[in-house]
């Protein structure tokens, strides 16, 4: 039994971090209709940036969030106005197919960058606390991961109040609800989406950031990240952050029940089987309103 | 105020609209009327700066829109209530309100502007927090002519507001024009309820497969014979 409540623990742990990294893809995809497949390469360089910060500069992993964020909201619209910001000219269909192309590309550049700083070795975060666990009658709970689901879920509370509050947060709903309305209000829906397009990619290098604490990243585990993302926004749909969250949770309790029942190595297809299953029977997502 | 000249509008090949010429001015409510698929919504994107004309011109307030982004002819005072509304489906009303009021003139004047919308729509300030989709037909048209009344607008363009709603709605919201008018709005109203519209405006349009076939007093269009057969009926000719 305490075997079990254990791997859940881990799950939720882990889960908290898909929900971050999924955060940002579907904010982005929701507003822009632009799929950016180097969400994953974002992650990761958010990953080495507080590495860095660590490694150079002694700086706490928790604290660099504080640079690693700001950080990467300029970088996110750099991206945009060089890369991402060219293909909403077009129609959904085209900006789609057209994003691919540039995240692919991005990716592998971005991998090659990574490897060529770091080099292909593993790297994680080892604070003097690494090492800390909670025993919670028997169940041990590593504290680094257990504030980093917080610091997740402290994330994505702003996130929704920002969305629900901030002027630019509504228009940036307004937008990604129907982006000819939003126009029609007086919104000016390229810079909604140049905002959108930095918040994602801020929370990216956020979820990098902790991933780099409580596990570990190298130059490619970004596909990886990728995919667990895009499966979370399959699974929980666009439109609620807070259920995008949720949706990270469920799939990293999935993948820990999964791992009992059918060993370790099926751990990554029950986020596939997933995927597949929630596209032919709710093809909008679980929390889609 | 607004003058459209001689525009031309496609999409892809098919040519919607083809020397198209309007004229609004000061104060006016200008009925558009026409069959389905005559161009009049595609009209209202060409004012709107949603799709920019192949040829002629669209002048406001004697200068050209051609290169005007959209959200910056909200800004320049024309607001539109787009056909079926458009309204965002994760918002409450206030939310749409507040938005409406997005463009930086319309902002410092947003806590007034609120009050008159809710002056002019009392229902809506009891369903303030509600999300517009638990609305009715008719007040989700509402909060749409309040978005749009919320950017200050010197001129008003609806898109065909009654579709879809009740007689008894249609009245009050089209009553309501008449009010909005008054406070010295024009009106660009696109209808399919020519009689209503008619007795409403002090003048109208008649576009025809993209094409202007028709224009005059309210009374005048409401007297012409092809008017009337064409969009009236016989029941119009035995009255
Ligand atoms: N997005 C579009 N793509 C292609 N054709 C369109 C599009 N929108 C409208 N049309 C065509 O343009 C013509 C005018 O349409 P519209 O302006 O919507 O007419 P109305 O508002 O008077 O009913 C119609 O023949 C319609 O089929
Ligand atoms: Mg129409």
């Amino acid at each position: 039994m305490t075997i079990v409540l254990q791997q859940l623990v881990l799950g939720v742990l882990i889960g908290g971090l898909y929900g971050l990294a999924a955060a940002g893809l579907s904010l982005i995809f929701g507003v822009m209709k632009v799929l950016n497949v180097a969400h994953g390469e974002l992650i990761m360089l958010g990953g080495y940036g507080a590495f860095w910060l660590f490694a150079l500069g002694g700086v706490d992993p928790f604290a660099a969030l504080v640079v690693v964020i700001p950080v990467a909201l300029a970088g996110g619209a750099l991206l945009y106005w060089g890369l991402f910001g060219w293909v909403v000219r077009y129609h959904e269909e085209t900006r789609i197919k057209n994003s691919l192309l540039i995240g692919f590309g991005l990716g592998l550049a971005l991998h090659a960058a990574a490897v060529q700083l770091w080099t292909a070795d593993e790297r994680s975060i080892t604070t003097a606390y690494a090492g800390s666990v909670l025993d919670v009658g028997g169940v041990s709970v590593p504290i680094v991961r257990l504030a980093s689901l917080v610091v997740a879920f402290v994330l994505i509370g702003g996130l929704h109040l920002l969305l629900g509050r901030w002027r630019w947060g509504r228009a940036i709903r307004a937008t990604a609800d129907d982006w000819e309305a939003a126009l029609m209000t007086g919104i000016d829906v390229r810079r909604a989406y140049l905002l959108a397009f930095a918040i994602g990619t801020a929370l990216a290098g956020a979820a990098g950031t902790l991933v780099s604490v409580g596990y570990s990243i190298s130059p490619s585990i970004g596909l990886e990240w990728t995919l667990k993302a895009l499966i979370v926004v399959v699974l929980a749909g666009l439109g609620s952050m807070l259920g995008t969250f949720v949706g990270g949770l469920m799939l990293g309790v999935a993948e820990a029940c999964s791992a009992m029942i059918f060993g370790g190595p099926y751990r990554e297809v029950v986020g596939l089987v997933i995927f597949l299953v929630v596209l032919v029977a709710r093809p909008q997502g679980l929390f889609a309103k | 105020m607004l003058q459209v000249d001689n525009v031309e509008a496609s999409y892809g090949l098919f040519r919607a609209l083809s020397g198209v010429t309007l004229e609004i001015r000061a104060g006016e409510i200008v009925a558009l009327l026409g069959p389905n698929g005559a161009g009049k919504t595609t009209l209202i994107r060409c004012i709107a700066g949603l799709l920019r004309p192949r040829a002629g011109r669209i002048l406001w307030d004697g200068a050209s829109l051609a290169k005007v982004a959209a959200h910056r002819i909200v800004e320049r005072g024309i607001a539109v209530v787009p056909e079926g509304r458009r309204l965002f489906a994760t918002m409450t009303v206030e939310e749409h309100l507040d938005l409406g009021a997005f463009a930086p003139h319309a902002r410092a004047a947003r806590p007034q502007r609120l009050e008159e919308v809710y002056a002019i729509f009392p229902v809506l300030r009891e369903r303030r927090r509600q999300l517009v989709r638990s609305l009715s037909g008719g007040q989700q048209q509402m909060v749409a002519v309040g978005r749009a009344l919320m950017a200050a607008p010197r001129l008003l363009i609806l898109d065909e507001p009654s579709l879809g709603l009740a007689p008894r709605i249609v009245e009050s919201i089209l009553g309501v024009l008449g009010e909005i008018n008054r406070r010295g709005v024009s009106i660009l109203l696109v209808e399919q309820n020519v009689h209503a519209a008619l007795a409403l405006a002090h003048r109208g349009y008649i576009l025809e497969s993209g094409r202007m076939a028709g224009e005059g007093t309210g009374a005048a269009l409401m007297d012409d014979p092809h008017v009337k057969r064409a969009y009236l009926g016989p029941l119009a000719l035995r009255r």
